[in-house]
Parts: C-alpha cells; structure tokens; sequence
C-alpha cells in the first residue's frame, strides 16, 4: 500500500470514529458526566466522596431510588407516568412498621404482605390506566394523595419504630465474607488491615463476565455484519468500567464487604436489563410505547401490558418501601416525599424520552446515581438544600436539553 | 417563458444513504412541473431542500430562485419568497376548524386579538377559489382526506404563493376526489400560481404536467417537455426503472381450492353513534389461492369491515360469524385473530403500522416475536436473519436493515409494513390499499408477492381505490357500498363501469 491510500485510510477511520462518536454520545456522554461529577466532587470534598465508609454510604442512601427507577423506566417507556411512587414506598414503610411494632407479626410475614400490598396498590392504579384509558398522569397523582395522606392515618401522625435487628438487615446488613483467604491475600500486598475477600471475588468476577460478554457479542455482530463499536472505543470504555468496578470493589472490601441492598439492586438492575434487551415482554413494551396502536393492530395486548407496568411499579416501590424503612429504622409520616421527583429525574437523566418508547435500564440507573453523587457530594460539602434543589433541576433540563440537541443534529 | 427556479447540483447525504447526487432541476415560470420517480428516488428530500426543511449547509449546491441565488434558513424564510410546499402527510391541526387552521401562525389579527369577522370572510374567499363546499366554523377532523387536501392548498393561497409543491397530493384520495383536486392545480396554473407535483399516478401525471423530471437513485435522468412531444407512461417507466415494464399485472394460473374464509352476516356498529351502522350484513368468502377484491368509493365502509373482522380493532357489537377453513373462529382481540391465521396490513402505515422510531428488524418481527424467540428470550440474530431476508426479497431500500423507519421513503416503509405480515405467516392476509404512494416497480413486486402467496395457497383480500388494480389482478370483485355489499363480480365480466354502475344504482 502507497503512503497516500493509508494516510486516506486514516482519515476515512478518523471520520468514522467521529461519526460513531456523534450517534452514540447519548451513551458515552452519560457515563463519562457521571465520572466527571464523580471526580469533581472527589476534589472538593478533599478526597471524603470515594472513601470506603462513604461509598458504602452512596449505595444504601440510593439504593431505593435506584430499585423505583427500574420500574419507573419500564412505566415510562411503555408511554406512562407514575407520580405515586414516593406515597406508595412510605405507606409501605407504614405498613411494616405498624405490623412489626405495634400488632407484632413475624418479620417475614410482614415483608411478604407488604411486597403483595405494593402489587395491589400497583393493580389498582393500572386499572384505571390501562383499562379505561384515564391519564396515567392524573391517575398517580391521585394515589400520591391518597396514599401520603394513608400513612399518615396509618402512623396516627407519629413516627413509628424502631424495628427488630432481622427487619434493620435488609438494608444496614452486609454479607460475610465466604472467603477470607482471598481477602488475606490481597491485604498481604495492599498493606490494607483487612480486605474482604468475597467482595473482590464479585467484583473480578462481574468484571470478567462483562468484558467475556462484550466480546462474544462484537464477534457475533461481526459475523452478522452489523456496524460496531470501534476497536479504541471498546477498550477504553471496558478499560473504565472495570477500572470503575474494582475500585469501587476493592475501597467496599476494605470497609465491611458487600451491602445487601448492593446484591438486591445489582441482581434487580440484571434482571430488568435482561427482560427489557432480549425478551419479547420487553420488546412489546418498547412497542406499546413507541406507537400503542401499531403495537395493538400487531397483535400486542396492549392493557394488559400497561397494566402489568404499574403492577411491576408496584412491587419495586414496595420494596424500595422496606429498604428505606429497614434504613432509617422507623417509619414517619414524611417517608418518600417528593421521592418520585427524583426517580422520574433520574430516569430523563438517563435518557429516556417523556413519549415513551425510548430509554434503557443502565441509563436510568447511571442516572440516578448521577443524582445520588451530586446529593452526597454537596452534602458533604455543607451546600444548603436550597442550592441542591437549583442545581438538580439544572442538571435534569440540561441533560434533556443534550438529548433533544443530539437527536436533532442527527436529523 | 422565463425561468423561475434552477437547482444545480445540489447534494444531500444521510449516514450511509446519498440521498441527491449531483441533480439539476428547473422550473418554469407559470408551468406544472411533474417529479417522478421510484420510491426513494430523492423527491421528497429534493423539495426539503428547495422549501428550506434542509437549510443552506445541510445540502450542496445551489438554488436561484426568480433570478437570485437563495440561501433558505428554513421552511418560513422560503414561505417569505412564496415557495410553499404542501407534504406527503398532511400537517392540519384536527381539532382546530377549517379558519384556524387556514391562519395558523398567520392570523387576522391586531394587537394579537384575532378579527374573526375577518377570518371567517377569507376563509369564505379562499374555499370558493378551491372549490370547497364547507362552513369556515368547521372541524378539519370533520372532513374526508380529500377535502382536507383542499384545505391544505387554500392555505397555501392564504400565503403569497409563487410556487406550490405538492408531495403526492392524490395518493390517499379517490378517484373523483383526484380529478377534483387535478382541475384546481390547472386552475390555479391559468391564474399565473407555478407548481410542481410529485406523483406515482403516470396517467394524471400526463394529464396536467408541462415537463416532466425523471429522478433515479437521487440524479436527474430525464426531462420531457409534454406540451411539445407525447411522452407515454412507457417511457416515464422506462425512464424510472431503468428497464421497460411489460405486464403491469403479472400472470399467475387462476384456481380457487378450498374455502379459507367465511364471513356471515357480518355487521358493525359506528365507534361513536350507536345508532348507525358502519358495516351491513356483509358476507363474503376467499377460496385457498383467491385473490378477492373489494371495491368501493372513499369511505363505503371497506377499512371498517376489514378492521373489525380484525380483532374488532375497529367499531363496536359486532355480530355474526366468522369461519377459517369451516371451523368457527374467534377473533375478538388481534392476537386471536392472528392465531386464526388472519394479517391485515393497514392503509395508514405510518399512524397505525410502524412504530416509526424503532429499526427496520424491530418493525418486521414485531407481529410473530415467538418465530424469533424462545420461552420469551429473543435470538437478535434470528430477527436479523429475518429482517435480512425481507429486505432482499422486498428489495427494501436501505442500508442496513438497524435503520429507523423514520428514515425511510414512503414505498419503503411500505414494504416494511407488508414485510411484518408476511412473516406473521397468515392463511388469509387483508391488504387495504397496499399500492398507496408506491413507484411502478414495486408495484410490480407487490403483485408479485400476491400472485406468490396465491401460489402457495393462501387467500388474499385486496381493498384497493385504484380500479384497474383490481381488474388486473383480482379473481373476484365485491363491490361495498355504504357499508353493505352491492354486487360479486367475477374477474372475466368485471370492468370499471359495471362496478361504477354497482354502486350509483344502490
Ligand atoms: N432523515 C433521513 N435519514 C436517513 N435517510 C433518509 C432520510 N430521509 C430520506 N432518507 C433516504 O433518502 C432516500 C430518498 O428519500 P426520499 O424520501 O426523498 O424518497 P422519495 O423519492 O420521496 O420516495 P417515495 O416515493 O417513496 O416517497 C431514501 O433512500 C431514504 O431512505
Ligand atoms: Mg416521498
């Protein structure tokens, strides 16, 4: 090959690169804001953002919010609203602690009913949705008066706790560590005083799995001739995320291990991901979105499907109910106010779009720990709640705005 | 005659598509100017360029326009110099009356108070010039397609019109409709208004079209002066495809096997109005490799019966019995009717076929996701291989089958639609109107994919305006009038007339 072909190669490659680059910032942009936020807040706070005590911190302070986002991503891809989510996980808080503390029924009975309560709860909104096409907008809103002003005949206005150690586990619990040895091992080179062995295992191994799994899908998709991520692009962003991951890992390790609330949402995020990427349920609820009487004609069962949304919705807001009360060991009154603001935040952060039909289950969770570091950080840094609300909302219309901005540019 | 517009080379690029290549086009003043071609051809994005949707720097080249060099910032700076474009999809605001949609964003008003006394006298003016019979009080979602078409260009008029481009005006219209709206375009010629129409219909290109341009995969390939020489649709076609066509509707071996499907006093009532009936009594039947149309007017009732033998998508109550190779079926939802071996492929793609932000192979599978999965797990490369091989066979345009349908033009979103269908794999398919705004050539394809289906023993329900359409390829014709059924006709004693005479003696 002559000099003037490769240097046009060169170019041509440059070009693509800049061309991908331009379809897919959403993507790239979203996790790359989240490590700038995170690094920037890592400087400010002298360091305090990435110690082990406050990462631990980060995740059961989000964890919650993350666990709805989930739902609120599939309610708000299939085309509707939930605004009811906040009420809903405090009346569940309610609930628990009303059965525990005050008529003393067994934890486990309490969170099965609870779990089954959210479901009812979830059903009964979805009806109205999904099968006399009332606005899921005014639905919700009425449940989030119905069910904030629930809690609060439920606790008479009081707080109610505290709870029972296994209740407090579900949320300030950790798991043992199984392996120590690996532990030791590691804290041998590290110097570290202890290092908790079963954290890392997860962590290598989640990191393994993700780049084995990048792999296997870019040779299929090479084999099918499908336009790919370059080479350079691949690597560096594996390169971050695991770097992310075993960071995150290692600084948990050196602290208590792994939170349960951690294993609870990783598995959760998982699963959604799975159902909304490569199952039919998530197929159709992307078409239900996406244009409801297409979707319909195609032979789609439409109510039944949005009904399930809200049941789903649910059922997580249930349990992120459980986390929070388990969190702060009482139920008040005031549990989830205003929550829902900031899970319908995070999932617009995470860029789905308020039509329905677009959005993904990592964006939604990225976005909300978008939030969660920017509530932590500012925290720490002592910025007064005023500020916080200002520069919240901020960041959720410009990272809106960035949306609407790419997808125009793309025409 | 002067020159009122000249576009030299102009150049449009999309990822991966070269939508213009290098097209030069010119206008006369005061003449109709026809842009044909196949689908995808460039048409529609050579006169996004000229109205200003694609700004100076989207596109390369240049555009003078009365003699001056244009550089358009968008649609209302080109709406200044009088270039008005009148789009595919019709863009009136449904539940706004006919006046307000006609100075929308350009009312009679001072100070922002809107004079309605104004409004409703202009309004007046500008329905008698298009010769449309209706109150300027009334709701536009009140009005057939046709007549909201007309609206359509009485806005244009509201506005200084130099120049009017209208993108398929009559696809969704019929035939007297067409006429109608044909008349209006010459009228309008004689009162000095220049325009340039884009169209698949080559007859009612040839009837009101001074030249006629022949775009090919985005470049000029042929201008024809019709006033001086006779250019026949032949030609345009040839021009077109590249190839001469010679049997507009190919041949297949005629042979009715079993009955497929009986549909018995079949009656529905209006979605709205309990009191009236938008289906009557209507019975009819499709025999293994049939190919049955159904003929009709414009609103006769044709998409409602079809809707609601199709998971009663349309109407309410109703009543009768329905029977795939004589076995009772239930089709009350859509899946059961597509369980019972039913597909109907929509008349309004783009509102109720495609979800149009989604991919080509998202589209394709949409309606049989459990061909391309298993225990609800999809195979993404299944459904690839899947989109893959319609595209071939369909010979979608497009580069790769992980395009949004957005994307696509309006034929090829059609052939996305009737992809989806095909792979449903049903025993009787209902296509209504399956030609709207498609080229010659895949008009062709489509035929062939009918007469294919025949072949392989599969009923087939064509809903067509387009009579020749229905003579040509039909095995039998029913005629629906009102929302009953007038007339049968078997293929060798139909013709236009007879069933023109079927529904004007009802
Ligand atoms: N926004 C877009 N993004 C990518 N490709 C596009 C876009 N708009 C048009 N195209 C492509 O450009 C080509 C020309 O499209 P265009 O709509 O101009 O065709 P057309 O001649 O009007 O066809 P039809 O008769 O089907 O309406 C097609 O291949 C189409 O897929
Ligand atoms: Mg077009």
């Amino acid at each position: 090959m002559t000099e003037t072909t490769s240097s046009e190669t060169d170019h041509a490659g440059g070009k693509r690169l800049l061309s991908y680059l331009g379809a897919h910032m959403r993507e790239y942009g979203l996790l790359i804001a989240l490590i700038a936020i995170m690094l920037c807040f890592q400087i400010v706070t002298d360091g305090t953002l990435l110690r082990p005590v406050n990462i631990t911190n980060l995740f059961l302070q989000n964890s919650y919010i993350i666990i709805m986002a989930l739902g609120m991503l599939i309610v708000i891809v299939g085309g509707n609203i939930d605004l009811s989510v906040g009420s809903v996980m405090g009346f569940v808080g309610a609930l628990a602690a009303v059965m525990i503390v005050e008529w003393n029924v067994p934890v486990s009975v309490t969170v099965l009913t609870c779990l089954f309560a959210g479901i009812v709860i979830g059903a009964a909104q979805g009806y109205w949705v999904a099968y006399w096409n009332i606005p899921s907008f005014i639905v919700t809103l009425a449940g989030m008066l119905v069910f904030r002003g629930a809690s609060l005949w439920l606790l008479e206005g009081q707080s109610v706790g505290p709870f029972p150690q296994s209740f407090q586990m579900l949320s300030t619990g950790f798991v043992a560590d199984l392996i120590p040895p690996l532990g030791d091992a590691i804290s041998a080179v590290t110097g570290d005083k202890r290092v908790n062995g079963l954290a890392m295992l997860v962590g290598l191994v989640s990191v393994g799995t993700i780049i084995w799994s990048g792999l296997r899908v870019r040779a299929q998709n090479k084999a099918y001739g499908i336009e790919d991520e370059p080479t350079s692009f691949f690597v560096a962003r594996n390169v971050i995320v695991a770097g992310a991951i075993l960071f995150l890992v290692y600084k948990l390790s050196t602290f208590r291990g792994l939170p349960n609330v951690l294993i609870t949402m990783g598995v959760l995020t998982l699963i959604y991901a799975f159902i909304t990427e490569r199952t039919t349920l998530g197929r159709r609820i992307y078409a239900l979105g996406g244009n409801r009487k297409a979707a319909k004609l195609s032979g789609i069962a439409t109510e039944r499907l949005t009904f399930f949304t809200f049941v789903n919705m649910g059922f997580l807001a249930a349990l992120a109910g459980l986390i929070f009360a388990a969190r702060l060991n009482t139920a008040t009154p005031k549990a989830g106010f205003a929550l829902e603001l900031d899970v319908i935040a995070a999932v617009f952060i995470g860029g789905a779009s308020m039509s329905g039909g677009v959005g993904k289950i990592v964006g939604a969770v990225v976005g909300a720990f978008i939030m969660g570091v920017m509530n932590n950080g500012m925290s720490i840094m002592g910025i007064g709640i005023d500020y916080q609300q200002v520069i919240k909302g901020l960041v959720l219309l410009a990272a809106v705005i960035f949306d609407v901005y790419n997808k125009q540019k793309q025409g | 005659m002067t020159t009122l517009l000249e576009m030299r080379e102009i150049s449009k690029t999309f990822p991966g598509v070269r939508a213009l290549d290098n097209v030069t086009f010119s206008v006369e003043d005061g003449e109709i100017h026809a842009l044909v071609g196949e689908n995808g051809a460039g048409k529609s994005t050579l006169m996004k360029v000229l109205s200003g949707i694609y700004p100076q720097g989207e596109y390369g080249g240049e555009i003078i326009f009365d003699g001056a060099t244009m550089a358009f910032s968008g649609i209302s700076d080109s709406e200044r110099h009088g270039i008005i474009i009148i789009h595919q999809e019709l863009a009136l605001v449904p539940l706004l009356s006919i006046a307000e949609n006609l100075f929308l964003g350009n009312e009679c008003a001072t100070n922002g108070v809107i004079s309605w006394r104004e409004t409703f006298q202009r309004t007046e003016g500008l329905l008698r010039k298009v010769g449309l019979r209706e109150a300027p009080q009334t709701l536009v979602d009140k009005l057939g397609v046709g007549k909201q078409q007309l609206v359509e260009i009485a806005k244009a008029l509201s506005k200084e019109v130099r120049l009017l481009i209208l993108d398929e005006p009559t696809a969704a219209l019929s035939e007297s409709d067409s006429q109608a709206l044909l008349d209006l375009i010459l009228e309008l010629k004689a009162q000095g208004v220049t325009s340039i129409i884009i169209s698949h219909k080559l007859n009612e290109v040839r009837r009101v079209a001074d030249t006629i341009t022949v775009l090919r995969d985005g470049a000029t390939v042929a201008t024809h002066n019709a006033r001086t020489e006779k250019v026949t649709e032949d030609r345009i076609v040839r021009d077109m495809v590249g190839r001469s066509i010679e049997n507009r509707y190919p041949e297949r071996d005629r042979h009715a096997g079993e009955m497929l499907l009986e549909v018995e006093n079949w009656t529905v009532t209006h979605p709205e109005h309990a009191d009236r009936l938008s289906v009557r009594d209507v019975s009819f039947n499709v025999r293994a490799g049939e190919v049955v149309g159904i003929a009709g007017l414009m609103g006769a009732g044709r998409t409602e019966l079809a809707m609601s033998l199709f998971g009663q998508s349309y109407g309410r109550n109703a009543t009768g019995t329905v029977r795939v190779r004589g076995e009772t079926v239930d089709i009350s939802t859509v899946g059961r009717a597509i369980k019972a071996g039913l597909a109907y492929v929509t008349e309004d793609r783009k509102a109720l076929g495609l979800i149009l932000d989604e991919t080509i192979h998202k589209n394709i599978t949409l309606a049989n996701l459990a061909e391309v999965s298993r225990r609800g797990v999809l195979n993404s490369h299944a459904e690839t291989r899947v989109a893959e091989k319609y595209r071939q066979a369909m010979n979608i345009r497009t580069p790769s089958v992980f395009q949004r349908v957005v994307n696509l033009s309006g034929g090829n979103q059609q052939k996305v639609v009737l992809s989806k269908w095909l792979f449903a794999g049903p025993e009787v398919l209902i296509l209504d109107e399956p030609t709207r705004g498609i080229d010659v050539g895949a008009k062709l394809e489509i035929y062939n994919i009918i007469n294919d289906l025949s072949r392989q023993g599969k009923g087939v329900v064509m809903i067509s305006s387009e009579m020749p359409e229905l003579l040509g390829l039909c095995d039998r014709i029913y005629v629906m009038n009102e929302g009953a059924l007038v007339g049968e006709l078997a293929a060798k004693d139909a013709s236009q007339e007879r069933i023109m005479s079927l529904i004007v003696t009802e």
